[in-house]
């Protein structure tokens, strides 16, 4: 029997103007096994800690029940402070009588013996507490970064700065992601190649980083500080070693009618081909689907005018396996597809683009050199119209439910720059609301209507009907006024929504990551935890956890390299001691545990059993307790009760559930 | 191939045309419309109010026929697909509909909206397949410029109706080239001619026609196909650029040269 004290907290009066707290110390006190009991204002106080350390070393306490708030509080606290006066941190138990008690119950009879209750099941359950003892596993000072836009690159540069080694895998040919399409910034207005280009540079020239470009993540297995990832290189059809990147090829390829992935499909590119000026590496590719060598088999023309004797045509795809201690996602986000809103004829005209194809247009390396013109006969407009969340907040399935948060800035960015830069050019934009929040984000709108005229309306646009005479009918309605309009307009701007690139559920699934219906990985805590994936060692950095800005991404990326650093900085990490175990005796290898465990830690193996005299070989589950999180679900799936999870037995649940039942 | 049919009110008095064309066009093609016996008006309107019940039976019993003849329900008229594919999308989807229109209808088998609802333009599309109808055209309309008016009804709630696209359809215009005519895309074709609120007020539904009818000559129509009789005849009253409109049935019966034979009877 455990020696149990019980020490029941006010929490100022979040518990004790609800819960009778003395009345609970009177009734616990008479609870078999309990040697101590006193309630106190605040036990998480330095006070209220010496108060149970006192109390450990006064009555030789063997377990501790506090009874206060959610565990996710302050249950590192009180393991703490009963460590400190020389007790096991698990044999400390917490019965939430707060968020599952006083804060959600009026009745104070009620509340009380319910409080009561929930403390004699944690009584219940210390009484089986055994002293656990965390395992030790390795940390491999190396970070990995999937995806090289501007929040993988932040992050890579700081866990580099910090000294560790770094490797970025991108997809595409270049680093520098979204961003790098993109021609001017909010609120500021800096144009967004002259910010991106040096931190790519710095990246590319770091020591610590390694770039992989035109790769892919293909396998991860491992743990936090001890992942083994298999990266693909695709094969790039140029020996990186020898090109000197003097574009001679791609001015030559004969084949030039590839659709431009970095201009939005609004231009065409050679089939070998650097995606953009700036591009790092400055290396191309050799985009096989549209190269008459390998769809022909004929011309070879780069291979002839190359100098340097970079075309290799029988590169083949390479796999690296390297070690990491920590993985950053930063997969970033692309505008989703427009199929669902027809009614805005984006299909049908091509004066109808999106804000990211407006960003090509304005840029000086874009489709239309930076002018200003209707990509269907190359005319100036003199009538602009944006419409903005068109897929976001969404109230269907027809597009998305949450507030893409970029929209709102960059149209007003759009309008202004287009009305400063053509001051004959109307600009009308239809919005729902107007949602700047963010430091001189306000300020940044208002400058948008008052001093550059943009004509703002309050109302969502209904149709848009390509006309005869080659111009665009907007028909919206003006809430505020509460009128219908119908406008003509030369190009029509749509603020689409942006969603997570859809390779990140494969890569989620890879890392055991979770991720909500939306496509955005979910962060462990969504105040508290925000860069943390609930998988250890997994790290978010960027949109891939939510829309955001590039100020906000970069911050992101920076608290990412934080908690990488914090990682990467230790030797030797502890591991969680309440992990699963299988009695090898009622195990019988039917798989149920290894399917449903979300972090791929159950494995099996053939060992000879000695049951009850007789030596057989069997099947068995084998938890690796590194990759265990303690979720327990392969307690509850197993059907023949060999699985059971340390700490939280299924003994132990049964007893809390017979003290409530009592 | 033989499907149960269902006319409606319209189609046995103004829109007879519709009708006739239809049937022998089917002939031509060589399925068989099979008309319901004792079909009820559908209604016109599809009822909203939740508790409303009674409008919807006239739909049930014609698709608890067709069920129980084991064929598919083909309909002609906009409105009347439009209610009768929305009251079986409730018999099938909408627990206490079906519950209380099975209470009334005392059948031997409840029904739970087990029949497949068909435009006779699916049929065209889905089932005979509009290669097919190519190679059956007799007297190609080559050289005419279309436009397709599809309205509403067709097309939304687009979820239920399942017909096409209800922003950018294509069926209509996929039929006009069928039939070896010109299809005409323009903005207006999937909007609405303001349904019955012409008896009330002519003004408003004269104008949804009007932009219609702009919309469609401007983008170079000589002609407008429907196969809706309510929209047919908004769209005649329209005073701005006028165009003839015809059931699409008669044009498919034209080229299949089943229109004189129609016309002589």
């Amino acid at each position: 029997m455990q020696r149990i004290g019980v020490f029941v907290c006010h929490c100022g009066s979040n518990i004790a103007a609800t819960v009778d707290v003395e009345k609970v110390v009177e009734i616990i006190r008479q609870e078999p096994g309990v040697v101590h009991a006193e309630d106190y204002q605040y036990m998480c106080s330095e006070v209220g800690q010496a108060k149970i350390a006192d109390a450990i070393h006064e009555k030789g306490l063997t377990g501790i029940v506090v009874c206060s708030c959610s565990p996710r509080m302050h249950e590192t606290t009180f393991r703490k402070a009963a460590e400190r006066a020389g007790l096991n941190p698990y044999m400390v138990e917490i019965a939430n009588i707060r968020e599952h008690c006083s804060w959600i119950h009026k009745d104070v009879e009620e509340a009380t013996k319910k409080a009561v209750i929930l403390a004699r099941a944690a009584i219940a359950k210390v009484n089986l507490n055994a002293p656990l003892k965390p395992g030790e596993s390795r940390v491999t000072k190396r970070a990995l970064i999937i995806g090289g836009g501007i929040a993988g690159i932040q992050t890579a540069l700081d866990i580099a700065d910090a000294g560790y080694e770094v490797d970025i895998v991108e997809k595409t040919p270049s680093i520098g992601g979204r961003m790098s399409q993109l021609d001017k910034t909010f609120p500021t207005l800096d144009c967004s190649a002259c910010i991106l280009t040096p931190k790519m540079v710095e990246a590319s020239a770091h020591e610590k980083i390694t770039i992989y470009t035109y790769s892919e993540v293909e396998k991860v297995t491992g743990f936090v500080g001890d992942f083994t990832v298999d990266i693909r290189k695709k094969a790039r059809s140029v020996d990186m070693d020898k090109c000197t990147g003097c574009g001679v090829c791609q001015e030559k390829c004969p084949s030039k009618k590839a659709p431009s992935e970095f201009n939005r499909g609004l231009s065409n590119r050679s089939a070998i081909y650097t995606p953009f000026a700036q591009a790092i590496p400055n290396v191309p590719v050799i985009d096989r689907e549209h190269c008459l060598k390998f769809q022909k088999g004929k011309c070879g023309v780069c291979a002839k005018v190359c100098q340097a004797g970079a075309i290799d045509y029988e590169q083949k795809d390479e796999i690296v396996t390297e070690k990491y201690g920590a993985i950053v996602v930063a997969t970033g986000f692309d505008v989703i597809k427009l199929d669902n809103y027809d009614e805005y004829a984006y299909s049908q005209s091509k004066d109808v683009i999106t804000s990211l194809e407006l960003e090509r247009i304005m840029n000086a390396a874009g489709p239309t050199k930076g002018h200003l013109e209707r990509l269907s006969d190359g005319k100036a407009p003199r009538e602009m119209v944006f419409i903005q969340c068109v897929g976001s907040r969404c109230a269907d399935d027809r597009g998305k439910s949450y507030c893409s948060k970029i929209c709102c800035m960059y149209t007003a960015k759009h309008a202004m720059l287009i009305r400063d830069k053509y001051p004959d050019v109307n600009v009308t934009v239809f919005y729902i609301d107007v949602r700047t929040p963010g430091k001189n984000f306000d300020e940044f709108y208002r400058r948008a209507v008052e001093d550059f005229g943009v004509n703002y309306i309050k109302g969502q646009v209904g149709k848009v009907a390509p006309q005869p005479n080659g111009r665009l009918l907007v028909q919206a309605s003006d809430l505020l006024d509460n009128r219908q309009i119908k406008m003509e307009a030369d190009m029509v701007v749509l603020a689409a929504a942006i969603e997570p690139n859809p390779d990140v559920r494969k890569i989620a699934t890879m890392l055991t990551a979770s991720i909500d219906t939306n496509n955005f990985l979910t962060e462990a805590h969504a105040k508290l935890r925000p860069v943390e994936s609930p998988t250890a060692g997994v790290f978010l950095s960027g949109v891939c956890q939510g829309p955001k800005d590039i100020p906000e991404t970069v911050a992101q990326a920076g608290a990412a390299a934080v908690k990488a650093i914090g990682l990467l900085a230790k030797d030797k990490l502890l591991t969680n001691p309440c992990t699963a175990h299988s009695d090898e005796l009622l195990c019988n290898g039917c798989s149920t545990c290894a399917n449903v465990c979300p972090y791929g830690a159950i494995t099996y193996e053939v060992r000879q059993v000695n049951d009850h005299g007789i030596r057989e070989d069997r099947r068995l589950a084998v938890v690796n307790e590194a990759l265990c999180q303690g979720c327990g679900a392969c307690t509850v799936a197993c059907p023949s009760g060999a699985m059971d999870l340390k700490g939280f037995s299924n003994r132990q649940i049964l007893a809390e559930v017979d003290a409530i039942c009592q | 191939m033989k499907y149960s049919y269902y006319p409606g009110c319209t189609l046995t008095t103004k829109a007879k045309d519709l009708d006739a064309y239809g049937r022998a066009s089917a002939q031509a093609l060589g399925f068989e419309l099979e008309e319901i016996a004792d079909w009820q008006c559908c209604g016109g309107v599809y009822p909203l109010g939740s508790d409303e019940i009674a409008t919807k039976l006239s739909s049930v019993r014609a698709l608890h026929e067709a069920r129980e003849k084991g064929q598919d329900l083909v309909t002609l008229c906009s409105a009347c697909h439009h209610v009768i594919k929305r009251v079986n999308d409730d018999m099938k989807n909408v627990e206490d509909i079906r519950t209380r229109a099975n209470n009334y209808m005392q059948l031997e088998k409840p029904y739970a909206g087990e029949t497949n609802v068909l435009h006779f333009l699916e049929v065209l599309r889905d089932r005979v397949g509009f290669d097919v109808l190519k190679e059956k055209v007799v007297n190609p309309l080559t050289g005419k410029k279309i436009g397709a008016y599809y309205g509403c009804l067709l097309l939304r709630p687009g979820k239920i109706l399942a017909f096409d696209n209800p922003e950018n359809p294509a069926i209509m215009e996929d039929f006009i080239r069928a039939i070896g005519g010109e299809p005409v895309v323009y903005p207006y074709r999937n909007e609405c001619c303001g349904g019955y609120i012409s008896l009330k007020e002519k003004e408003l539904s004269k104008s949804m026609c009007d932009t219609i009818m702009e919309s469609a000559s401007g983008f170079g129509a000589e002609m407008l196909i429907t196969a809706c009789p309510l929209c047919l005849y908004n769209l005649n009253k329209s005073v701005e650029e006028k165009l003839p409109v015809y059931y699409f049935t008669e044009l498919l019966a034209e080229a299949l040269g089943v229109k004189e034979e129609v016309d002589r009877a």
